[in-house]
């Protein structure tokens, strides 16, 4: 991994068959480790499909599917230490779920409740971006105070294709580089923003080439082999420990899905690249991977799934139950203390309430 | 005559304007192959080319630097922010550039864009994109800033930005692109940019609006009818410049107003047009004017939305308040 070779390749070492084309690395090579994976690569895929499901029943607004992309979030998951700060965007429930937040709080978040970004569990991570790019910036500010404390973690950002286009993502990469700081991008190339292929997007070779100009070190992984990415970014964050510089990881994979709920892929995307596409996605590949290295059988399959449906299913149970959150709540976090006129905003708004129910 | 909603009808000023003018270029994200994400652009690319409409790399700052250095040079760029909340990022083109160009060059040079973003809360949408900033935009000199509240009103104001020689911020109602139509003659009409549109007319309150909003003032005005409340309704339309004027004569008649608007109290355009009313025509009003607006919070989550929202009932108890003023 170094920034000399600007000869990309894509690192695999699972093809979509799932055959290993290269050995496991001794310290990848346990069967709880390998099953463990598989697990949040299987309840990612179930929550997402649930939430699809509460989206078309009215019951969550807008979702973003990550559909075909477990295996990026997956592994950043399982490669971070808990110390360590995760900047997301909004296609990053896969590592959210491993960082500690809970599923009912992506549903609440997705449900349009602020408190879904209040995780109970996870007190230092970024709630998820949606306004493009902004977090590449705020994850140099996070590498930035990590280092001033001297501590040996990392600000790891996630980012889409598109996302790659915007200044902000530009700006944010050049001052990794140049101030040196502890910071790992990670861009999930899914070939699409909404309807603009990454081909429309950029004339570059690849996105990783993106980083060689700001002297950024980076390497291109397949982002649907769940095994590459995990060995990618654990070796990417050792890597940024020891020298304190900052690397880049174009995942790439595939959006077999819509962008989100709100939108209808068929007005743009070729039947025939997406059927190719699912071909390839990453929990096929790895259940054939378990099956043929790791004696996996149908019988394991159904039990892991069983277990993991039954979580999603008790975080559906649980965020149907929660309360609302009190009215006027949303008067009360906008300053540390509420500031006198907006007391008096907050009292008008409650009395009218009162007066029109 | 067609009947139209007005997302139908933004759509047919683009094609009748495309038509009539083989400079005009439309870009922005998404706007090619999936015809906006609001389908506002729908079947243009089809019809003029992947050269005239298309879709540009994610970067709105770009998008609008690029309409700016198309205009100086002739052609005529309805560029597309995806969102009002996403549009900031370009603010540095907007305000030190496109509202600045004529100005700087003594007109050597000028800018004839027009920016659209769908803007404004209620349709259960995702953080970010339900807010109302148009006072930012009318705050900035040297815009046009344009709000239209029906389809008519959207095809006839469109048509006359894309044909206004200065740069227009062009800002679509999205909780009503498609809330009723109304039969529009595609004959390429403008609507003028410097008046407000009357939309009823009354004798005891000026109820001034623009945008989704009018739905709750015109809702208003009707259950306020019952109780012998007489109100005039005001759509203001083009919030910049601002035809004051209009607003004036009608307070005069009047006696009281009251603004409505979604977006947040402070420094929202209620307070502009409540200090030209105090400015040009204090001894006019017998009651004080009232602001019914959007708090001076963030736009909550779609849980809470319409707790953030005036609604027609606090806008029916701020003209029963003006009322108690004789
Ligand atoms: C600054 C900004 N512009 C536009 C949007 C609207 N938008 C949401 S997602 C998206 C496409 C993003 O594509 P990419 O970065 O490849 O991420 P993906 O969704 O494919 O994971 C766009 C244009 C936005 N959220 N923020
Ligand atoms: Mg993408």
């Amino acid at each position: 991994m170094t920034s000399k070779d600007s000869n990309i390749g894509l690192r695999q070492y699972l093809d979509s068959g799932g055959q290993l084309v290269q050995p496991l690395p001794s310290h990848i090579n346990h069967r709880t480790q390998l099953i463990a994976l598989y697990q949040t690569l299987v309840i990612t895929r179930l929550f997402d499909e649930a939430a699809v499901n509460l989206q078309r029943t009215g019951q969550l607004g807008t979702y973003a599917q990550s559909r075909g992309q477990e295996a990026i979030g997956c592994a950043i998951g399982k490669a971070m230490l808990a110390d360590d700060v995760f900047i997301p965007y909004y296609r990053d429930i896969a590592t959210q779920i491993q960082r500690g937040v809970l599923l009912e709080e992506i549903l609440l978040y997705w449900g349009g409740d602020e408190r879904g970004s209040c995780f109970s569990q996870q007190k230092h991570d970024f709630p998820l971006c949606v306004p493009i790019a902004t977090q590449f910036c705020h994850a140099i500010g996070v590498a930035f105070a990590l280092k001033q404390r001297k501590k040996n973690n990392v600000a790891v950002v996630t980012g889409g294709d598109g996302a790659t286009s915007k200044g902000d993502f530009y700006e944010a990469l050049n001052i990794a580089g140049a101030m040196s700081l502890p910071c790992l991008f990670v861009i999930n190339n899914n070939q699409w923003a909404i309807s603009v292929p990454v081909q429309q997007q950029t004339a570059a070779k690849t996105i990783a080439h993106k980083a060689y100009a700001a002297g950024v070190a980076a390497c291109q992984i397949d982002g649907n082999d769940p095994i590459a990415m995990l060995i990618g970014v654990k070796q990417a964050l050792k890597q940024i420990r020891h020298d304190g510089k900052p690397f880049f990881i174009e995942a790439v994979s595939y959006r077999i899905c819509n962008h989100t709920t709100a939108d209808d892929a068929t007005r743009y995307m070729q039947q025939k690249a997406l059927q190719e596409a699912e071909q390839k996605e990453p929990l096929i590949r790895y259940k054939k991977f378990l099956r043929q290295y790791q004696d996996w059988n149908d019988e394991d399959d159904s039990e892991l799934y069983q277990a993991c449906q039954l979580t999603v299913d008790q975080a559906i149970e649980h965020y149907k139950n929660t309360k609302p959150q009190a009215d006027g709540d949303f008067f009360d976090y906008m300053y540390q203390d509420l500031p006198a006129d907006l007391a008096q905003q907050k009292q008008q708004f409650l009395d009218d309430l009162n007066r029109h129910e | 005559m067609n009947e139209l909603t007005m997302i139908e009808a933004i759509n047919q000023a683009l094609n009748n304007q495309m038509r009539a003018n083989d400079q005009l270029f439309i870009l922005g994200e998404d706007v090619g192959a999936n015809g906006g994400v609001f389908r506002a652009t729908d079947g243009l690319q089809n019809e003029f080319g992947m050269q005239r409409v298309f879709d540009t790399p994610l970067a709105e700052s770009a998008i609008v630097g690029m309409a700016i250095g198309m205009a100086s040079q002739g052609l005529t760029p309805v560029a597309e922010i995806q969102f009002m909340g996403f549009i900031y990022p370009a603010i540095d083109q907007i305000l030190n550039h496109a509202a600045r160009l004529r100005n700087r060059t003594r007109g050597r040079l000028s800018c004839p864009l027009v920016i659209r973003a769908p803007f404004g809360g209620g349709i259960h949408a995702p953080e970010h994109h339900s807010e109302s900033t148009e006072s930012i935009f009318a705050h900035i000199p040297g815009l046009r800033v344009v709000i239209p509240s029906s389809p008519a009103r959207a095809y006839g104001l469109l048509v006359a930005a894309i044909q206004d020689p200065d740069p227009v911020i062009f800002l679509e109602p999205k909780r009503i692109y498609r809330d009723g139509k109304q039969a529009i003659e595609d004959d390429g009409s403008a609507l003028p940019l410097d008046s407000c549109f009357l939309l009823r007319e009354g004798i005891d309150i000026s109820l001034i609006s623009w945008g989704a909003m009018i739905k709750e003032t015109l809702e208003a005005a009707t259950l306020l009818a019952k109780k012998g409340i007489d109100v005039e309704v005001i759509d203001v339309a083009t919030i910049k410049p601002l035809d004051i004027n209009s607003i004036i004569d009608s307070v005069k008649k009047t006696g009281r107003c009251i603004i409505a608007h979604e977006a947040a109290k402070t420094c929202g355009l209620g307070a502009e047009i409540s200090a030209l009313l105090a400015e040009k025509s204090i001894t006019a009003l017998l009651a004080p004017i009232q602001r019914v607006t959007g708090y001076d919070t963030v736009m909550p989550m779609f849980k809470n939305e319409q707790h953030y929202m005036p609604s027609s009932q606090r806008i029916i108890q701020a003209a029963i308040h003006a009322m108690e003023y004789r």
